[in-house]
């Protein structure tokens, strides 16, 4: 991408240059591209530590990772792709795109953005920084539950308590962000209802992330207290109470999932329609969907506790809050799939990765349902069914979300073509690898074995040997796509201001590669068809 | 007749991944039906889900296979331009509607059995600690802990794993039959979830909480099952075994356990009242120190960083010896080191002390008779 010359200043090294652009940029485009490079660089980390983990579960017994250092893998590697990969790839996509989607010419507080990105590689500096420290990174999975995170957490819990309090500023800032832009700074004409849906899954995604990023901040500042100050919330010795723990974190995380997938919901919306050539079905129940999800997440946080001695009233009511999420859930789906219905379709790899991605997400939506059943729960909770649940709507489904706008929008960001052979080979090697990695942690966990664990009894081995190898391929694919991204942005043929040929929405109505300013004068809108015409 | 060598061979294939699928994976591939009444009701509701989920598949799923092989560009070069329909929206969310309260029906009923814990034949209060679990049977007055028995060498390798690697324990729980037993679960420290999938009962043990849960077993036999809830290093190894028994077994078994709490307190009269040499006090404390302590400490006494501190030289074990026995009985608050003055005897303190003040190079010389222990109670 050119650098253009209002950022070079003169009479500096090259080096300081680069690092004053890149750190002093108020671009959104550019601090896009610092959001998506610092998702896909933590992707490889935390990645890196989930072969540490299929590799010491590729056989029973102890191989590679003592029990201490397991856990510290589990745990970090949860927290980073969560807060790490799917956050800031989601927030990344945000910024190249809600501008250009609504005809702004940048986001609405340009400094805020910069502030938000620059917080988040020194929150994961300090993340990271904990495992080489005395007594190890923090060790109690990323639901980090008292008092094993509290009384019994490891040293380096401070820095993990710091670094979330960091990361939830951004987040709560990149959100606040977000929210202005999209209220104040729509094109003329575009009225809420005529909103592109990932900037409406945006909106409604940033909303939860105001609402409950600072529940996560008072967990871990109750934590922090109970560590060092002598409070004592979730210690039952001080007349605290462990189970209130929990309460906060889920009112926090269950929304939470929804934070990482409602993006996804409107990736899938923008590109199905693009390659059936075929308006979306039902917009509007789309939008009331998202919106029902989004009200109804906040009612089932206690999903995930029906084993702590929940009254039967709650396990009662929360069973039924939770099953009712999958009437909008379904609701998404079969508009999707009726936006397929007698269109037009190509294949093409954004495509193909949203095709998986409404079918795996769909499995794993499945085996939601089935673990609201409280009856049922209370054998599949703290299993490999879990495990396999939400990796069905994580990996395939905000992962997939994620990878599918990349190579979607890659063309209009770099002004290049992304080589279609190898996308698809990308695409078919990750669909086989994700199944046989995920696809056995059913019947694990079915079977009884217990998640968060080092090593198993024997009845376990077969199907964890599947899903290591599966595993291993699934890393290898992901180095392909790093292959892929580079290739593209170094070169490749030249994508048209269009690139696909019935893709809507104004970000195609600007040159590729989308020039660092744009819509400094607002476009028409509704789009003129010869607005896409241009080269 | 190419044909129906394709349909040979296409059944040849199916066959053999189907007889793959029967010997190598269907031992463990489904939820376990279990013994008791509810873990057969639960398997039915897993059963009836899955099967809705699969037909709602196959319904969704086909419906999307078709269109993409029969509106893909190639066939059907012209989209149409539909994109809204009250009719087909209503549907969409009234029938899944109608299938969820199918569904809720019989986990509804089910669980209000499950959650229903009166009248109770016997009652089992479970308090867990890291890594282990101990029972304490109300109704008789007594109670012990269960460890794990599989000896490390097998988790490193070393040996080959037995039968029940990792699943084994040196007490089993003792349960009757047709009995309906109520579990009372507590932790003495972090958060542990007790499980045996075979009763569907999983049940979390929190710090200051007592939580209900109930099964009545039908069948004599062994079972097994595993903590539920990372508990911290050793989540891995802390097992649960039951053994069931018929009626009349058990109560006799209650009645040898207690004839054998009985011999032991005068067993721990005449420890008490004998002097121990050093060797008798090594051989003891060495096999009491690999059971309990060389998990954190290492069986050489190295310790694991700065989480598990060194006993070899270590400030404690080589200094005073009134601190080193008041650590050992009483713990460390807020850390991993548990008080073992309620877990262990005299003779396996004072061996296990003496031991580790003379082994891993330490040689005190210093010797800690039982008496002293029983003193410092
Ligand atoms: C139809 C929609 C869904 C339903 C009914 C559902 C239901 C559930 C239930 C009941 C649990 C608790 C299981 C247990 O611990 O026993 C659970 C766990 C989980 N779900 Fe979902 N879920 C749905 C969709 C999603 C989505 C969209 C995401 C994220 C993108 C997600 C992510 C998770 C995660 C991360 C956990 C496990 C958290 C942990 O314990 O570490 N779920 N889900
Ligand atoms: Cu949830």
């Amino acid at each position: 991408m050119a650098v253009t010359a209002d950022h070079a200043i003169p009479n500096r090294s090259p080096l300081i240059a680069f690092l004053s652009r890149w750190l002093l940029t108020t671009n959104h485009k550019e601090i896009g591209t610092l959001y998506l490079w610092l998702s896909f660089t933590l992707f490889f980390i935390a990645g890196a530590m989930a072969m540490v983990i299929r590799l010491e579960l590729f056989q029973p017994g102890i191989q590679f990772a003592e029990p201490l250092f397991y856990n510290q893998m589990v745990t970090m590697h949860g927290l980073i792709m969560v807060f790490g990969v799917v956050m800031p790839g989601f927030v990344g996509l945000a910024n190249w795109l809600l501008p250009m989607m609504i005809g702004a010419p940048d986001m609405a507080l340009p400094r805020l953005n910069n502030f938000s990105f620059w917080i988040l590689p020194f929150a994961f500096t300090l993340l990271i920084s904990s495992l080489f420290m005395e007594g190890g990174a923090p060790n109690f999975g990323w639901t980090f539950y008292a008092p094993l995170s509290t009384t019994y957490g490891p040293p380096s819990t401070d820095f993990f308590i710091l670094g979330v309090h960091l990361m939830g500023i951004s987040s709560v800032l990149g959100a606040i962000n977000i929210i202005v832009t999209i209220f104040n700074l729509r094109v003329e004409g575009m009225t809420l209802m005529k909103m592109p849906l990932f900037v409406w899954t945006w909106l409604i995604t940033a909303f939860l992330l105001v609402m409950v990023m600072p529940v996560l901040a008072g967990a871990v500042t109750m934590m922090l207290t109970d560590r060092h100050f002598g409070t004592s919330f979730f210690s039952a010795v001080g007349g605290g109470d462990p189970v209130l723990f929990q309460h906060v974190f889920w009112f926090f995380g269950h929304p939470e999932v929804y934070i990482l997938i409602l993006p996804g919901f409107g990736i899938a919306s923008q590109i199905i329609p693009t390659f059936a050539r075929k308006k979306l079905f039902g917009y509007h129940s789309m939008v009331y969907a998202t919106v029902s999800i989004a009200i109804l997440s906040f009612l089932v946080w206690g999903h995930h506790m029906f084993t702590t001695g929940m009254p039967l009233a709650a396990e009662l009511f929360v069973m039924y809050a939770t099953m009712l999420i999958a009437v909008p859930t379904g609701v998404k789906v079969f508009n999707w799939v009726a936006t397929m219905w007698r269109g037009s379709m190509t294949f093409e790899t954004p495509m193909l990765f949203a095709i998986g991605f409404v079918i795996l997400f769909t499995i794993g939506g499945f085996s939601g349902l089935m673990l609201a059943l409280v009856p049922a729960d209370f054998q599949y909770h703290d299993t490999f069914f879990v495990v396999a649940h939400f990796h069905y709507v994580l990996y395939p489904g905000a992962i997939f979300g994620i990878m599918s706008a990349v190579y979607y929008w890659l063309p209009k960001w770099t002004g290049n073509m992304y080589d279609e052979r190898l996308g698809k080979l990308h695409f078919w090697t990750a669909i086989v690898a994700v199944n046989m990695t995920f696809f056995p942690m059913h019947f694990l966990g079915l079977a009884g074995m217990p998640r968060r664990i080092v090593d198993y009894s024997l009845q376990f081995a077969d199907f964890n040997m599947v899903a290591s190898i599966g595993a291993g391929m699934l890393g290898l694919t992901q180095v392909l796509f790093l292959y892929i991204v580079i290739k593209t942005i170094r070169g490749g043929d030249k994508a048209t201001s269009r690139v696909w040929e019935s893709a809507e929405g104004l970000e195609w109505t600007i040159p590729s590669p989308a020039p660092l300013h744009t819509f400094s004068a607002p476009p028409q809108f509704p789009i003129p068809e010869e607005a896409y015409q241009h080269d | 007749m190419t044909s129906l060598i394709n349909r040979l061979c296409r059944g040849l294939i199916l066959s053999t991944l189907l007889a793959f699928y029967n010997t190598a994976f269907a031992a463990a591939m489904d939820m376990r039906p279990g013994v008791t009444d509810i873990s057969q009701r639960i398997l039915q509701i897993h059963h009836y889900s899955l099967a809705i989920c699969v037909v709602m598949g196959v319904l969704v799923f086909g419906t999307m296979f078709y269109s993409m092989y029969a509106h893909r560009r190639s066939k059907h070069p012209k989209p149409a331009d539909f994109h809204e329909s009250m009719l087909a929206e209503i549907v969409w969310t009234a029938v899944p509607f109608l299938i969820l309260i199918g569904l809720a029906i019989p986990a509804t009923s089910a669980l209000r059995e499950i959650e229903d814990n009166s009248n109770a034949d016997l009652t089992v209060l479970i308090t867990s600690s890291q890594w282990k679990w101990h029972y304490q049977y109300l109704d008789a007055d007594f109670g012990y802990y269960s460890n794990m028995s599989t000896p490390t060498e097998q988790i490193n390798n070393l040996e080959t794993k037995s039968k029940n690697y990792i699943l084994e324990v040196d007490n089993a729980l003792v349960l009757p039959t047709s009995k309906k037993v109520r579990f009372l679960t507590t932790s003495d420290d972090v958060i542990h979830s007790w499980w045996v999938p075979d009763f569907a009962v999983k049940q979390d043990a929190i710090p200051g909480y007592i939580n209900e849960a109930w099964t009545r077993i039908e069948v004599p036999g062994l079972f097994r099952g595993q903590c539920a809830e990372l508990c911290g290093k050793d989540h891995a190894y802390m097992p649960i075994e039951v053994e069931v028994l018929p009626e009349e077994e058990f109560d006799q078994w209650i009645l040898d356990q207690l004839l054998a709490i009985e011999l032991a307190s005068g067993q721990a009269v005449a420890d008490r009242a004998k002097t121990w040499t050093l060797a008798e006090l090594m051989d003891i404390g060495q096999t009491v120190f690999i059971d309990n302590c060389a998990t954190c400490h290492e069986a050489d006494g190295s310790g694991q960083g700065s989480t598990y501190p060194a006993l070899a030289g270590g400030e404690i074990p080589t200094g005073d010896m009134s601190t080193h026995i008041e650590r050992v009985m009483d713990g460390a608050v807020d850390t991993e080191m548990q008080a073992w003055a309620p877990q262990l005897s005299d003779l396996e303190l004072a061996s296990v002390i003496t031991y580790e003040r003379n082994a891993f190079g330490n040689d005190l010389g210093d010797i800690v008779q039982p008496l002293t222990i029983f003193e410092s109670r």
